[in-house]
């Protein structure tokens, strides 16, 4: 969108130009992850003053392992977001497809990477459905997954019939709970899965032209379609993406939880968006960095795991989350605010 | 004169009851401004449409180069060489110059890093888009990676300019590009405009502005209520008669001159 | 010309409306489809059926297929005819209304209803004001006095006696607990109970009748022989497994000498006893409530989950139908006992450890019992 610009003196300009704050703004502006990073840092200090066992690798370890389902499904709402849109059915979908994982395996003797596969094309269809919904019918993202997560919740619940299903450790489903001892951390095999999802998305939405188009598309749908983007193609692409990450997600979910629950998603959708937001990227679309997302899921992990060990009502951990969400809300907003 | 590099004859459009276009003839040369005015509701911006392929005509012809072409895309219109600077910029604000320069015409590396890793050659593209910015004299933009919303008005302006100017090959059509700026990034854009036209493309400016027109075109295309009303140049008339043209308070015919008005 | 647009450049056109709609009644029809499904009974002690309409929250949830089952078995003693109606999933309130008001064209004299929202009571309360006699299973309504009256599980009950054999089975040890709820940022009041439950039966004061986590942190217990005891931690677990197993997992960070681990239900300790086994962590007592097959004949029965305080919940359906019979012929309507604002259907501690002192069931046995498959 076009601003009027009014004439500035040179001197008015030069003189504004170094103030602390302009500093911090154009650094911020730049790099939108690192206010979150700061925040964690911060965080992890804290924690670790008010209680020592914070430090411990065994409870290092199960932070990470704590935060990678959520870790890896904030990737694909990342795209989402970034687009400008949100996915409020990413939490049921990754439930259903574990479930159809898990199921497969458990009742229909289906071999593991069969299973795998049919449950990633589950999460990858239900993300066919809602990039169809918001480019073809036009509907608005927020009302179309408000409906498709009614309409997958219910699949869930009749696949399931209230049935958790449970797996043996180590076969080839529950591989992603399998754990590698680093000196004295264990990361399990979901918790590398996940980072390696994040380096392959920022690397993508940084060096490839299709991460360029999303960013566009977000920023200003109509400029960017003017300039040639086929931004029609890129939403579809987004959420199909994302439907795929929801699939690696529900993986990492069975091997977190040998096995498949349906109630498993009850927070899962709002723990998402909340991780990409604390991360710094923006719910209008066009700003942020996927990293900020995986910044943002340990932030929450991180305060609930250090507010319970410093013996803290665990109902300030709601009161945290909240706070911190404003506060990456605010601070966004700063960041966007540029005189022209 | 030459052969026109855009050429076209009869084109009609109509939506639905309203005609937008009924039957329009444009010529446009190498190395002019041809400006475009009329009052709102004239057929500005559908002509425009229909050469920058965003619109479709109901039928007349469009040539470029002397070969008759149909747009269904703008990418089409893209590819024969015309380029469009739109009035609201279509820039993305949050992306820096050399991506929105370069933006869905975007340079992969080259070799495996290209085209199986299919990274981008951002250091070659910040390369070029200095190059292009400096071409084209523009001295206030600095730094590559400033996002393009932290320019002013004018600057940005010059980068959706320095974009057409970088790809457009033959035609570069510009609409209403000073309608938001102040007096000396109006100026900054008029000079981009000349400077185009000693690159030797052709530039089509659509303007309200009368001194803007009169001080940098060469002929001055009038419509009126969806046709041509006829072509001047800032020699052979004044700003006010253009005006009058324009609203039909008088015809070319009545006002006696012996100009040409084509169609 | 000018184009319309909306926040973000978004065009909206008229064709919004009729597409949303379009998009809500598919969602409706891709989901199950509600089930009305009438069973006559066939002999019986009069010779006019008395018609009971059965109106669950979902038939998606083996806790509620349960109370469908047991329903229909004593539909068919008592020479009722049962209609069964259920939401189309947790929450779906339009469909429940609409079978209470199928129920009072038909002409039944009773309604059993597992609410899905308050939206309900309206209906209820015509239901009731036709001569319907209306009951809740499962969970008191909000107020108790939108049903005639409620049959469920009394959860602090169940806590009490997974607390006694908590004690029981400390037999003096110091107690660090480990306290898995359901929530942190709502209050239900089935968390409250069967958390202040299982506390009471332990001997320790809850420190609140409203509240979660307000005992004292340190003291002494009173059950069994009596002892020390820590509470390590409160942790909210969502009633999931991978809840429990990171509540778990912090409790333990924060104290690895965790001997007793009091679950919400089934699921969390399912979570909590995965926590514990990656962290090598033996001699840790946990205790549930649910009764479910899947996990009596499962963690319960191979002892890893030390003792379960069972749920009938289709104890409170056929209790319910039978109820309604009797009082369309003539009985007389239940009355609540003192203090309680529904009525109890009992619970059962079910363990493969017995101990002396404590009353329990074996899971084989249970496993008659309980529901779910």
């Amino acid at each position: 969108m076009m601003r009027v610009a009014e004439p500035e003196t040179a001197e008015e300009v030069l003189g504004q130009r170094n103030t602390v704050g302009r500093r911090v703004h154009a650094v911020l502006h730049r790099m939108p992850a690192l206010s979150p990073l700061i925040v964690l840092v911060a965080a992890c200090v804290g924690f670790g003053l008010a209680n020592p066992r914070f430090y411990l690798a065994g409870n290092l370890s199960i932070v990470l392992q704590q935060a990678s389902i959520v870790g890896a499904l904030a990737v694909g709402q990342t795209l989402v977001i970034l687009t400008a849109g949100v996915d409020l059915s990413i939490g049921a979908v990754m439930v259903l497809s574990s479930l159809v994982m898990a199921k497969l395996v458990k009742d229909s003797a289906v071999p593991g990477p069969i299973a795998l596969l049919i449950g990633l094309a589950v999460a990858v269809l239900a993300g066919v459905v809602n990039g169809l919904l918001v480019t073809r019918v036009k509907l608005p993202p927020f009302i179309v997954t408000l409906g498709t997560l009614s309409i997958f919740t219910a699949a869930t619940l009749i696949y399931a019939q209230g049935q958790t299903i449970s797996l043996p450790p180590n076969t080839f489903l529950t591989w992603t709970g399998s754990a590698i001892a680093i000196g004295d951390f264990h990361l399990t095999v979901g918790v590398i899965m996940m980072l390696v999802l994040y380096a392959v998305f920022a690397y993508a939405l940084r060096q490839t032209a299709w991460g360029k188009h999303l960013y566009a598309t977000g920023d200003d749908p109509e400029a960017s379609r003017l300039a040639g983007v086929r931004t029609n193609r890129v939403l579809l692409s987004a959420y199909i993406v994302a439907g795929a990450v929801i699939g690696i997600g529900a993986w990492i979910l069975v091997g977190r939880i040998n096995g498949a629950d349906p109630n498993a998603g009850f927070n899962t959708n709002l723990e998402s968006i909340t991780a990409v937001v604390i991360g710094g990227t923006s719910l209008f679309g066009g700003r942020g960095a996927v990293v900020g997302s995986l910044i943002g899921a340990l932030i929450v992990q991180v305060f609930d795991n250090g507010l319970a060990l410093a013996g803290v009502d665990p109902n300030y951990q709601v009161l945290a989350v909240g706070v911190l969400v404003l506060l990456a809300v605010g601070a966004d907003q700063w960041i966007r605010s540029v005189k022209a | 004169m030459s052969q026109p590099v855009l050429e076209a004859q009869g084109l009609v459009k109509t939506f639905g009851p309203v005609v937008g276009l009924a039957g329009v003839d444009i010529q446009l040369f190498p190395g002019e401004v041809l400006a475009v005015i009329g009052d709102n509701g004239a057929g500005k911006s559908t002509l425009i449409k229909c050469l920058s392929g965003a619109m479709v005509p109901d039928s007349g012809t469009i040539k470029v180069d002397g070969q008759v072409v149909s747009f269904s895309s703008t990418q089409q219109a893209r590819e024969a060489g015309i380029e469009t600077v739109y009035q609201t910029l279509a820039v993305a604000p949050a992306l820096d110059i050399a991506s929105n320069l370069f933006l869905a015409r975007e340079r992969r590396r080259k070799g495996l890093l290209g085209s199986v890793l299919r990274m981008l050659d951002t250091p070659g593209m910040k390369r070029d888009s200095k190059k292009y910015i400096d071409d084209l004299g523009i001295t206030t933009l600095q730094n590559i990676s400033q996002s393009v919303e932290t320019l002013s008005g004018g600057q940005r302006q010059a980068v959706a300019v320095a974009r057409a100017a970088a790809f457009g090959g033959k035609v570069v059509i510009l609409d209403e590009p000073t309608a938001a700026l102040g007096v000396r990034e109006t100026g900054q854009v008029l000079r981009l405009i000349r400077g185009l036209r000693e690159r030797g493309l052709a530039i089509i400016l659509i303007s309200h502005n009368m001194p803007n027109v009169f001080e940098v075109a060469d002929r001055i295309l009038i419509q009126r209520l969806g046709h041509n009303a006829g072509v001047i140049t800032p020699q052979t008339h004044t700003p006010a008669e253009a005006v009058a043209i324009m609203t039909g308070a008088v015809t070319l015919a009545d006002d006696g001159d012996t100009s040409t008005a084509s169609g | 010309m000018k184009i319309v647009r909306g926040a973000k450049g978004h065009r909206i056109t008229s064709r919004l409306a009729t597409v949303t709609v379009g998009i809500l009644a598919g969602s409706l029809a891709l989901s199950a489809c509600s089930s009305t499904a009438t069973t006559s009974a066939s002999g019986g002690s009069s010779s006019q059926p008395v018609g009971v309409s059965l109106i669950l929250k979902t038939l998606s949830n083996p806790y509620f297929v349960s109370m469908e089952k047991d329903a229909k078995t004593e539909a068919a003693k008592d020479n009722v005819t049962l209609t069964v109606a259920a939401g189309n999933q947790d929450g779906d309130t339009q469909t429940q209304i609409s079978a209470i008001d199928n129920a009072i064209s038909r002409g039944d004299k009773g309604i059993l209803i597992t609410e899905n929202g308050d939206a309900v009571n309206t209906e209820l309360g015509k239901a009731r004001a036709a001569g319907l006699f209306v009951i809740a299973l499962d969970t008191v309504p909000t107020p108790a006095s939108t049903v005639d009256i409620t049959y469920g599980t009394d959860n602090e009950a169940a806590g009490k006696l997974i607390g006694q054999y908590t004690a029981a089975k400390l037999a003096g040890q110091k107690a660090v607990i480990a306290m898995l709820d359901l929530f942190n940022n709502q209050v239900v009041s089935v968390d409250i109970a069967r958390d202040h439950g299982f506390l009471e039966g332990m001997g320790i004061d809850p420190g609140s009748t409203t509240q979660n986590g307000q005992e004292a942190k340190s003291g002494k217990y009173t059950g069994g022989t009596g002892g020390d005891y820590v509470i390590a931690c409160h942790q909210p677990t969502t009633g999931a497994i991978p809840g429990g197993k990171t509540a778990m997992e912090n409790c333990l960070s924060a104290n690895p000498n965790i001997n007793v681990v009091y679950t919400i239900n089934e699921p969390a300790a399912d979570g909590a006893n995965q926590a514990l086994k990656a962290a090598a962590k033996t001699g840790v007592t946990i205790v549930t409530i649910d009764g479910s097959c899947n996990y009596i004949n499962g963690l319960l029965k191979d002892g890893t989950i030390a003792a379960d305080s069972a749920q009938y919940p289709g104890k409170m359906a056929s209790v319910g139908v039978k109820t309604i019979s009797d009082i369309a012929r003539g009985g007389a309507k239940p009355t609540l006992p003192a203090g309680q604002d529904f009525i109890n259907t009992g619970t059962a501690l079910i363990t493969s450890q017995p101990i002396a002192g404590i009353t329990s069931q074996t899971p084989a046995t249970a496993a008659g019992a309980c529901w779910g498959s």
